[in-house]
Order: structure tokens, then C-alpha cells, then sequence
């Protein structure tokens, strides 16, 4: 706001009479009702509640969160046990569910990106394939694709006995795809480190490479060197510091293998619905995106003899992303919360672990869902703030 | 008003002083006063008070009975919706004690994680679905339990050519079960008791749990044994599978009411209890005229023809003859649903009449 318009809007405040007739103060007795209508409902909701809690003898409050658990998760990212508190169970089940979303947006979002790119190729048989591939995808109801994709995994997976051995230590049985598990012995920083610098001086090479490029025009295959980088350095230290980790390989128990580690086929059920679903919506949100750069762009891109593939790369997408990132954060909030469908085939994410066993063990409905919601929300609103910011950046800038 | 945070502050009292001088009433008076929003009991009343879930039933003119999703034997619809079960014909008991009438019943099937919410609620008056009574459920959830209409243990289902005999077989193996119940907890401290370890999956639904566990995915299925029994039904080849007589857990499966209407707890306790006397006795729904004629104080007392024990809990006389017409006696209510002649095939055991080697044993009318 200038100087001159804020000097004209004081003197326009300071004109009008402090009455019913002055719009300022209008407005703020009209926010101030609205405010306490907002918190009265909430209060007499609380207070009901309260009450009723009290009147019914059942007890609240959170202190449950320290008692002991007393009951088993499947696929826990930090260790946990029976004896383990219920803030712990909380927290196993928060990392479930975080597991599932991340890897879920990152591969919908490519799929995504492939579906709608594809949708719009000249190739006649590849476009209709992508269009089916939508219609079919985003018409099924979620919780019918996550029991088609958990029984339609488990079905032709053969019994821990009979385990299928595609490549030496890797098995694969309905109790899930089992690989060897890394176990680190000494040298583990050197590796480490290895690793940190060939990625840091991987980025540093970028940088440089683009820098050439503006300044005198030359391609530097910066991305290969990086990719190389990444894999000779750390695979280097590891033969020189004399292979500070060696691979366990699972065991045959009496009933499964033990050790190594251990893809569900709950987890895999449930990635591959939500990931082929909202793949098919994103598609969409992609596919309008490019369709709303000017098709003179394409034709301006192709006069100065850009490729099909660097035309898209440098000239569509990033057009194209203005379009797409709004939808697109919509996409992967209604993943991350569609992932508490989990529960229907025993995958053990938050909405299972807290607001199902752990709820139905204390009878502490309120808070226990009260937490979850809040969950879901900061969840979603961390989400939100990134993609913002990420939007922003990428918005056009006028200049 | 230069500043707007002065003026929204002042915006604000004057709105609470408004509020509070204008509203007709005390917001936190109106708690209780609606039968139909939040808060379920209350009769513009604060506190629920004894008759009143009664005075509803009566004024709504049915029962509302929480049952399960479908567990044979208990409570399970047939193909036109018609519950049958133990579960279910409690209810009906119920509702012919209240309104002479056993069809005066609606059941809402629950999941084993909504159960609670929706008798805390007051969606439901009584919620009669293999639920077990224990000690944290009876104090701390805010309702009571009347009674056990049946007494069961956790055991487990396994496939007979899997080679597991006992329990104890089982280390290292996964086991399906439902989420939200007891069997989660017994089975921990079972296998936490007897350092074996062991993976556990728990479905929401127990018809996803056991499609799981017939297409492999589990080593055993567990819940309480006469679920066991009915849930083995529905396996592609139940013959492949059996249960295993290890029995880890103590499973007192009964109804339960809302706490703080002690009339209505007692309107469920003595249904029960009329039913498991009336079989001590030897009345059944087929020889329910002639011992309306009996000289025995015990029957005549249960029966209503002498003292006022139906009207000590709001019902009429008779209360118990209903009642019995609608569902027969307890045995009879047994065998029919899950006796040795159905399906199910589960032997008396532990339910038979204390009389005769079970512990079903009820307290006398008088």
C-alpha cells in the first residue's frame, strides 16, 4: 500500500462519526458477533461433552497415552513392543502411514506425469491406452481397488514352504518380498562420507555445468558424470575401508524366514491402489496443464530446432507446472488421507493402530480421535505449505 | 477507534456481556434436554435417572439392539434380513418382556470397533454381540454388563496338514485376528508370557481376516472358540481346518447397558436370569400353559402368578412368560442356535446349568 492512499483512508476514518453508520466499526462489531459465536458453539459443544463424559462415567483425559499397549504391530519403522506405552503404538502408526503416503505421492506423481504425457502422444494406440487407463482407474472406488490389489497379490503367491527365489537371497511368499537386510561392522563413516561428498560435489557440478552453459553455450553431460559419481566413490571406500557392511540374508523358521527385510503384501497392496488410482487423476491435471500452453509455443520451440523431448522439458512443463500445481497438491492431500483405508486390509497405519486398537483398548473415543484428526490436519496443512511455497517459486513472475 | 485490535476487543465484550444478559436461558442448562442431539439419555434433566431408558424404549415403541456384522450362531440375518443367534434372540426376549411382543426389536449391526461408541452414544439400548465382560470395559467405558449369556474362550483355527497341535506350535507363525478386540491383548500375553514370538495382522472386518486367512496369508486364525466354529463355515474346505483345544483366554461373552439407569440394567439382568431359571425349572416355550397351572412357588414366583416381581421393574406381572414364549428357555435358545444339531455343532460344556456340570447359574426370583 502507497504512503498517499493509506493518509487518504485515515483521513476518511477519521471523518466519519464513531456510530452504527461508520462501515469500520460496523464491521468489526459483525467479526467480533461472528468470533464469539464460533467460540460459544465450541464451548457448549466441549462442555457437553464434559458433562455427559462425567455423568456416563467414563474417564478422559490423555494420561492413557503412558500406559502400556500390550498388543503387537506387524511392520514397525522404530522398535516397539508389547510392553512399548501407547504413545509409541501413536507413533508407530504415524510412520506407517507417513511410509505409505511419500512413497505413494512420489510414484502417483510419476505415473501421473507418464499418463497424462502419454494421453497426449500423436500415437493413436498409446493414447487410447492412457484414456482407458484413466477411465478405468479413477471410476473404481478406492476400497474395492486396495481389496482387488491385496487378494489379487496374495493369490498366486506361494506359502512361505514353496517361496519363490528369483535372484539369490531374495525370496518372494504371501507373507511378503523378503531381501537381505545391510548390516553395518566398522568403516561406516568413511562409506558415509564417501557418499556425502559424491553427492555434494555432484551438485557443485550441476551448478558449474549450468554456469558453462549460459556463459559460452556447451553441453556437459552433468547429470551421467553425477549419476557415475554417485555410485565410484561410495562403491571405492567401500572395497578400500575393507567392506564395512555385509548383507544378512533371512532364515528359515519353523513356520516363515526370519531376519532380512520384509515387504508386506499389505503395504504392497496398498501403495499400488493408491498410487494406480490417484495416477489416473493426476494424469488428468497433467494432461490440462500442457493442453493449456499456447500451441505456438510448441511451433516457436520447434523453429529454433528443438527436439519433441527438450521442447517438453524446457519449454512446455514448465509452463504447463502453473496449471498443474494446485490441483496436483489437491491430489496428494486426498492420497495421504485416503491411505486410513489401510485399515481395511490390515495394514498398520495410524488410523488402525491408534483410532482402531488403541481406542477400542482405552474406550477413550474423543481424545483418541481428536488426535488423529489433529494428525491428519497438520499433516495436510504441512503439505499444503510446501506445495504453496513451491507454487510461488514457480508462478510467473512479472517483471 | 484508530486501533482495531481496541476495537475488536471491545466488539468482543460487548457481544459476551450481550450473551450473557439476553439469552434466555444458560447455554450449559440445555445439556440433557435434547433426547435426539448429542447427548442421548436425558429427559430435561441433567442426570439420566432410573426408568428413563425404559420411558424411551416405550415412547419409540422398539427395541434398539447393537449385534454383530454377521457371526453365526450369535447374530447373523438370513437372506431376508431376519436375525437369528443367541445374541439376537436375547433381544427378542427383551422386547417381548417390555412389550409383549418379540418382534418389537430393530438390530444395528456393529463392528467390534464401533460397538462401544454406539452404545455410549445411545444410538443403541443394549448391546448384545459377543462382547466380553472384563474389568476395564465395565468401570471405565461408562456402561455395565448384565449377565453372561455365554462363556468362551480365545482359541485358534489352524489348517489341519500344517502340523500344529497345541498353541505353543504356533511361535514364529502370523495370526489373523479382528481389530479392537480382547483377543488382540491375550494373544500378546500369551506368547509375551511364554517368550515365542510371533506376528499378528489385524483386520478391520473379521470376513476380510478370514478370506486372508484362507487364501494362506496367516499360519492361524484366532478369536474366541465359537467364533471359530462359525467363522470355519465359510472357508472354501472346512475340513481342512480344525480348532485346537487350547483355550487361552477366559471369555464371558454378555450384554451390556448404559450405567446410571439401574432399572433398565435390572430389566436386562432377569431377562437373562429368567431364562437360564426357567430351564433350572423345567419351563420351555412348549410346556409354558400347563406350568402357568403349577403348584411349585419357584415357578409360580417366576412365572408371575405370585408376588409383584415384574412391576418392581416397571413391567407387568407376566414379564417372564413373554419372554420365555418368544425364545424358550435358555437351553432351548442354546441348542437351537449353536447346539450339537446345527452347523456350528458346539457341545453345552461350560454353558450347561450349573445342575448339570456347566457354571450357568442364576440368582432366584424371589
Amino acid at each position: 500500500m502507497s504512503m498517499g492512499q493509506g493518509h487518504k483512508d485515515h483521513r476518511a476514518r477519521s471523518a466519519a462519526p464513531l456510530g452504527w453508520n461508520n462501515p469500520r466499526v460496523r464491521s468489526f462489531v459483525y467479526q467480533a458477533a461472528v468470533l464469539i459465536a464460533v467460540i460459544v458453539t465450541v464451548w457448549f459443544f466441549a462442555a457437553t461433552a464434559q458433562e455427559n463424559l462425567e455423568r456416563l462415567n467414563i474417564s478422559s483425559g490423555f494420561g492413557f497415552l503412558d500406559n502400556t499397549a500390550g498388543f503387537g504391530i506387524i511392520q514397525t519403522l522404530i522398535p516397539y513392543s508389547e510392553q512399548s506405552s501407547y504413545a509409541r503404538a501413536f507413533f508407530v502408526g504415524l510412520l506407517n502411514t507417513l511410509i505409505v503416503a511419500v512413497i505413494g505421492i512420489v510414484f502417483a506423481t510419476l505415473l501421473g506425469f507418464l499418463i497424462g504425457v502419454l494421453r497426449l502422444s500423436n500415437n493413436w494406440l498409446i493414447a487410447k491406452l492412457a484414456a482407458a487407463y484413466v477411465e478405468v482407474m479413477r471410476n473404481i472406488p478406492l476400497l474395492l481397488h486396495l481389496f482387488f490389489w491385496y487378494f489379487a497379490v496374495l493369490r498366486p503367491l506361494p506359502g512361505p514352504d514353496e517361496s519363490l527365489n528369483p535372484l539369490p537371497g531374495i525370496l518372494l511368499n504371501n507373507r511378503g518380498l523378503i531381501l537381505p537386510a545391510p548390516v553395518f561392522d566398522s568403516g561406516l563413516i568413511a562409506f558415509l562420507a564417501a557418499f556425502v561428498l559424491a553427492i555434494a560435489g555432484g551438485i557443485a557440478l550441476i551448478f558449474w555445468a549450468r554456469k558453462r552453459q549460459r556463459d559460452t553455450g556447451q553441453l556437459f553431460p552433468a547429470w551421467r558424470v553425477f549419476a557415475a559419481l554417485v555410485v565410484i566413490l561410495p562403491a571405492l571406500t567401500w572395497l578400500v575401508a575393507g567392506a564395512p557392511f555385509h548383507l544378512e540374508f533371512a532364515e528359515k523358521g519353523a513356520f516363515d524366514y526370519t531376519g532380512g527385510m520384509r515387504l508386506l503384501p499389505e503395504f504392497v497392496a496398498l501403495v499400488l491402489g493408491l498410487t494406480l488410482y490417484t495416477a489416473a487423476f493426476i494424469g488428468e491435471i497433467v494432461r490440462a496443464g500442457i493442453l493449456s500452453v499456447g500451441k505456438g509455443q510448441r511451433e516457436a520451440a520447434a523453429s529454433l530446432g528443438l527436439k519433441e523431448g527438450t521442447t517438453l522439458r524446457l519449454v512446455i512443463i514448465p509452463q504447463a507446472l502453473r496449471l498443474i500445481i494446485p490441483p496436483l497438491t489437491s491430489q496428494i492431500l486426498n492420497l495421504t488421507k485416503n491411505s486410513s483405508l489401510a485399515v481395511a486390509i490390515a495394514y498398520p497405519d495410524l488410523v488402525a493402530v491408534f483410532a482402531g486398537t488403541v481406542l477400542n483398548q482405552t474406550g477413550q473415543a474423543i481424545e483418541v480421535i481428536a488426535i488423529t484428526m489433529a494428525v491428519y490436519l497438520t499433516l495436510s496443512l504441512l503439505t499444503s505449505l510446501a506445495m504453496n511455497w513451491y507454487n510461488a517459486r514457480i508462478a510467473l513472475k512479472e517483471r | 477507534m484508530k486501533n482495531p485490535l481496541v476495537a475488536l476487543i471491545v466488539g468482543i465484550l460487548i457481544g459476551v456481556g450481550g450473551l450473557y444478559f439476553f439469552l434466555p436461558y444458560d447455554p450449559l442448562s440445555l445439556i440433557g434436554g435434547d433426547t435426539r442431539g448429542v447427548v442421548a439419555s436425558g429427559d430435561g434433566e441433567a442426570r439420566a435417572s432410573a426408568g428413563e431408558t425404559l420411558r424411551r424404549v416405550r415412547d419409540r415403541g422398539f427395541l434398539q439392539c447393537g449385534v454383530s456384522q454377521g457371526l453365526p450362531g450369535f447374530s447373523s440375518p438370513d437372506e431376508r434380513g431376519n436375525w437369528s443367534g443367541i445374541d439376537a434372540d436375547f433381544c427378542r426376549a427383551l422386547a417381548a418382556a417390555i412389550f409383549h411382543d418379540p418382534s418389537k426389536v430393530r438390530f444395528r449391526p456393529l463392528s467390534a470397533k464401533d460397538r462401544f461408541t454406539a452404545l455410549q452414544s445411545g444410538e443403541i439400548d443394549i448391546l448384545s454381540r459377543n462382547t466380553t465382560w472384563t474389568m476395564s470395559r465395565d468401570t471405565q467405558l461408562g456402561f455395565d454388563f448384565v449377565g453372561v449369556t455365554y462363556y468362551d474362550g480365545q482359541s485358534f483355527m489352524v489348517r489341519k496338514n500344517a502340523g500344529i497341535e497345541t498353541a505353543k506350535d504356533l511361535a514364529g507363525g502370523t495370526i489373523c485376528t479382528e481389530m479392537g478386540t480382547t483377543t488382540e491383548l491375550n494373544l500378546a500375553d500369551y506368547f509375551r508370557s511364554r517368550g515365542l514370538s510371533y506376528k499378528v495382522l489385524s483386520f478391520e472386518k473379521n470376513d476380510e481376516a478370514i478370506v486372508a486367512y484362507d487364501r494362506g496369508r496367516c499360519d492361524a486364525y484366532t478369536t474366541d472358540a465359537s467364533g471359530l466354529y462359525a467363522q470355519r463355515l465359510k472357508l472354501t474346505d472346512p475340513d481342512a481346518n480344525k480348532v485346537l483345544d487350547d483355550i487361552i483366554s477366559k471369555e464371558p461373552l454378555g450384554p451390556a447397558v448404559r450405567q446410571g439407569d439401574p432399572q433398565w440394567e435390572d430389566i436386562a439382568r432377569w431377562t437373562l436370569n429368567a431364562l437360564l431359571n426357567a430351564e433350572e425349572l423345567g419351563v420351555t416355550s412348549g410346556n409354558l400353559d400347563e406350568m402357568l397351572e403349577s403348584d411349585n412357588p419357584r415357578v409360580k414366583r417366576l412365572l408371575g402368578r405370585e408376588g409383584a416381581y415384574g412391576e418392581a421393574v416397571g413391567l407387568s406381572p407376566d414379564w417372564a412368560v413373554h419372554a420365555i414364549r418368544a425364545v424358550g428357555n435358555y437351553g432351548e435358545m442354546f441348542e437351537r442356535n449353536v447346539g450339537t444339531e446345527t452347523p456350528l455343532g458346539i457341545k453345552r460344556g461350560l454353558n450347561a446349568l450349573w445342575t448339570e456340570g456347566g457354571v450357568q447359574y442364576a440368582p432366584p426370583v424371589r
